[in-house]
């Protein structure tokens, strides 16, 4: 009873409140978003993965960097379900932990990444003139080195570690997000109800912030998700040549370059971590694409 | 008093020049068309007054004092406008109600409550549409709030550009009846571009012709009802917006 | 060819809602010849949809259904997106209502209609220039050349739907459905893009659906007309009959027109429960 009635307050054609409104749009967006399988199983994987890290104490059944020279290179059984690796650490509490090193790096670089990239590409988007080719000039300098190559030659100018690695991937992943905030702005700059708020005397700044940036955050939503998966891929592959996160961290890459030497005898040492990172990728994915069925403007809102 | 003094006014955008010595004078309290050829350059007036075409020459005037060519929110208070497509002049992700909240936080008025449900009732919208979003309103309810919007600010100076254009005939005659009542209730002053004559001949008292980027004839409503343009181009106009009638 | 061209028995739109599924579009039947039919009716009726489902073009919620939906003797509701596709633009294409929301932002008005023509035919690219030029012309647009190069924001609303009409136009359809196509025009520029219509009906055989809410326009130009309300047809007459249409909606609709010799001081509206409703 209690739910139904809550259920029409939220699909109420007229809500009677902000936070009704707010609310109601939030639900139907998530109505159409558990019609989608791929995406749910996307948005598990990720839930799981953040549950993974704010859990591991407890999920991890071992310390994940207490060395024991007596069990190394175990095979997964009951006692070490993943195995162990060369230094007798038990891999499945590593990939446990390694799990909050991941989302670390997810959440940092989103967090530093999108927003200036977003605000970057809406106000060249919107103000134009010169300071659209000044700050296209600098994007388009960055966007023309390549992804990795950028990241590695900025960790090995700071110096390796897991700082410097979310550093460099937050500065080369800016870009990419910039020319989509500015593409999107420049179809809607010119729509009346731009003019209409120029018109009550609103300031560039309040525009870009208050009509724009709204506009583009779901596409941007949709993007970052998408991109996690690269994200998630860079860092490992920075911590798999040394310039990431740096030992005794359980951080995945990482344990896959140490795992590589034993790759034909001893395969799980870096098929586990390795099984991780595609999972979580590919949760990312998933997510990603169906937020953009629910979320992106031009497929949905219309009703 | 004059509300609304344009004269000798050319505007262009970068090269070319769209309006060539256009003057117009609005009486306040006064209705006043711009009808005309498509293309002849009638929003680009309004948006001239608006601020937002910047580059012309002459002299605009609003209540006697001169207008600077960018918008400053000083002069938001006085004079609004109504775009002419619902459909693009309301944020997408904006409720009515944030939307009528902008300008009441840009102009620093306070009551924002009481001022919000009073312009609803005013364009005759229930307060069951002040949440909801423009997706969920017909193009006749959208056409009210960015009518709402407009007056929120309690404007003296509406410019209308084609409001009802893309409306159907009933909406319409719902939209004109609103506006016409607001203009005698508040009095305020309209400067309306369309391009349809019976609307002028509802709504307005006096109109100008437009073709070319040039007016070719301003007359009065009276003489319109009656027929009476000089103009070879007003008449083909009028000639043709009374057809075997229906 | 003797037969229609277009033949919709029992064409119903269904768009599902929170509480439940609803018919915006409720079993509309009529044939289209090498003739020119008006849809008139209020906002919300149905008209637009009914456009779009001819094309295959109702959006993803939206279902379409109907117990026949033929052109020219293809099944229109068997056709996958691919059939579609040859048929949408070249044979039968729409003028979509609001111009500027249909138009690419970031597109030159010329670039779009070339590509309109392009989509269909291979054409050297002088070619292409001087028929985009020509079509542009006949849609009484009077510097083309300056106007192919302007951006949509830059063009004016009765610009937009000139060229709207003119990349529909290009490819020379079988079948225009045209969605209030000249909402933003003058009447003289109006009465010359409808003339072009208007030609090409009588002399290349082609069909018209001309959708609007102008009742003298509608009267005017078609041959036959048909009322909708609330997704239904409430009248179907001869075009030289509308003005003595006996439905009250109908008359409704008559009696809000403004008229150049206005005395009213207030315009009749519709009591529309509709309205209250949404
Ligand atoms: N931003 C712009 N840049 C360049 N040219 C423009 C711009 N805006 C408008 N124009 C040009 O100015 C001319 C007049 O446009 P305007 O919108 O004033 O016409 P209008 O009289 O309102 O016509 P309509 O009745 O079709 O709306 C057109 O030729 C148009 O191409
Ligand atoms: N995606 C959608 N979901 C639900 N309902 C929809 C959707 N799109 C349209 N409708 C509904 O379908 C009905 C018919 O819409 P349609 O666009 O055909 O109206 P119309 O007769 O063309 O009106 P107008 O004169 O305003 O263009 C409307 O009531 C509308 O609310
Ligand atoms: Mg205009
Ligand atoms: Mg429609």
């Amino acid at each position: 009873m209690a739910f139904t009635d809550m259920r029409s307050w939220l699909l109420d054609e007229s809500p009677a409140s902000r936070s009704q409104a707010r609310w109601g749009r939030i639900f139907r967006i998530s109505l159409a978003f558990r019609s989608n399988t791929l995406a749910m199983v996307g948005l598990v994987i990720v839930l799981a993965l953040i549950a993974m890290a704010a859990f591991a104490p407890w999920i991890a059944t071992h310390d994940p960097i207490a060395q024991d020279t007596y069990a190394r290179l175990r095979p997964p059984s009951a006692a070490n379900w993943m195995g162990t690796d060369e230094l007798g650490r038990d891999i499945w509490s590593r990939v446990v932990f390694g799990a909050r090193i991941t989302l670390a790096i997810v959440i940092l670089v989103a967090a530093l990444a999108a927003p200036a990239g977003l605000l970057i590409g809406a106000t060249a988007g919107y103000l134009g003139g010169w300071v659209d080719r000044v700050l296209m000039g600098i994007t388009d300098i960055f966007l023309s080195m390549p992804k990795l190559i950028l990241a590695l030659a900025l960790v090995a100018a700071l110096g390796p570690g897991i700082e410097n690695a979310i550093l460099a991937i937050a500065v080369t992943s800016w870009p990419s997000y910039a020319r989509i905030a500015r593409a999107e702005t420049l179809t809607f700059k010119n729509a009346d109800f731009i003019a209409a708020s120029r018109l009550q005397g609103a300031s560039s700044w309040r525009i870009v912030v208050g009509h724009i940036l709204p506009l583009c955050t779901s596409s941007m939503i949709v993007r970052v998700t998408l991109d996690m998966a690269g994200i998630i891929l860079t860092a490992a592959g920075l911590g798999f040549i040394g310039l990431g996160a740096q030992p005794p961290l359980p951080e995945w890459g990482a344990m896959i370059a140490r795992g590589r030497t034993f790759i034909l005898d001893q395969w799980w040492v870096a098929t586990m971590p390795g099984f991780a990172i595609i999972t979580v990728s590919l949760g990312f994915c998933f997510l990603g694409d169906g937020l953009r069925d629910v979320l992106d403007p031009k497929s949905g809102e219309k009703h | 008093m004059t509300a609304i003094h344009i004269d000798n006014l050319d505007v262009s955008y970068g090269e070319t020049q769209i309006t060539h010595g256009v003057s117009i004078d609005v009486e306040e309290g006064g209705s006043f068309a711009l009808v005309g050829e498509s293309g002849s350059g009638k929003s680009t007036v309004l948006k001239a007054i608006a601020g937002l075409a910047p580059e012309w020459r002459g002299t605009i005037e609003i209540f006697g004092r001169p207008r600077s060519h960018g918008i400053d929110p000083d002069f938001a208070r006085t004079c609004q406008m109504v775009f002419q497509d619902p459909y693009g002049s309301l944020h997408p992700r904006k409720t009515v109600d944030a939307t009528l909240m902008e300008p009441l936080n840009i102009q620093g008025l306070s009551d924002h409550n009481e001022r919000i449900a009073a312009i609803l009732k005013d364009v005759g919208l229930d307060n069951r549409f002040r949440f909801r979003y423009p997706h969920q309103l017909s193009g006749g309810q959208r056409q009210r709030v960015a009518i709402a919007r407009a007056l929120i600010v309690e404007p003296k100076v509406l410019l209308l550009d084609e409001p009802t254009s893309a409306l159907d005939v009933s909406v319409q005659a719902e939209i004109l009846n609103l506006l016409k009542r607001l203009r005698r209730e508040r009095g305020l002053t309209y400067l309306m571009v369309t391009h349809n004559l019976p609307i002028v001949s509802f709504l307005c008292d006096r109109l100008a012709v437009m073709r070319g980027g040039r007016i070719v004839e301003t007359a009065g409503a009276e003489n319109l009802k009656q027929g009476h343009l000089q103009n070879e181009y007003s008449r083909e106009l009028l000639a043709l917006s009374a057809p075997p009638a229906v | 060819m003797s037969g229609p061209l277009l033949v919709v028995e029992n064409l119903k739109v269904t768009f599902p809602s929170p509480s439940g599924p609803v018919d915006v579009v409720k079993g509309l039947s009529f044939q289209l010849g090498r003739e020119r039919l008006g849809i008139v009716g209020e906002s919300g009726s149905g008209k637009s949809m009914t456009g779009r489902s001819i094309l295959g073009l109702v959006r993803a919620p939206g279902k379409v259904s109907a117990t026949r939906l033929e052109f020219d003797g293809i099944d229109l509701l068997r056709q996958g997106e691919k059939g579609m596709r040859a048929i949408r633009g070249a044979r039968i294409s729409m003028v979509m209502q609001d111009p500027k929301f249909s138009l690419n932002p970031v597109m030159t008005v010329g670039e779009q209609i070339a590509e309109a023509l392009v989509a269909h035919k291979r054409l050297p690219r002088r070619e292409i220039a001087a028929r985009v030029r020509a079509m542009l012309e006949a849609v009484r647009i009077n510097d083309p050349d300056r106007v192919a190069g302007l951006y949509p924001h830059e063009i004016s609303g009765g610009m937009g739907q000139r060229v709207m009409i003119a990349m529909m136009l290009i490819p020379e359809p079988d079948i225009l459905i045209a969605d209030e196509p000249t909402s933003a025009l003058d009447v003289s520029v109006q009465a010359q893009v409808l003339d072009i219509i208007d030609d090409l009906v009588r002399n290349k055989g082609m069909g018209l659906i001309l959708i609007s809410h102008d009742l003298n326009l509608v009267a005017h130009y078609c041959d036959r007309v048909l009322v909708m309300n609330a997704g239904r047809v409430v009248e179907d007459c001869a075009a030289s009959e509308l003005k003595n249409a006996k439905h009250p909606y109908t008359r409704g609709l008559l009696a809000a027109q403004p008229r150049l010799d206005e005395t009213r001081d207030e315009l009749p509206v519709i009591d529309r429960t509709t309205w209250s409703a949404a």
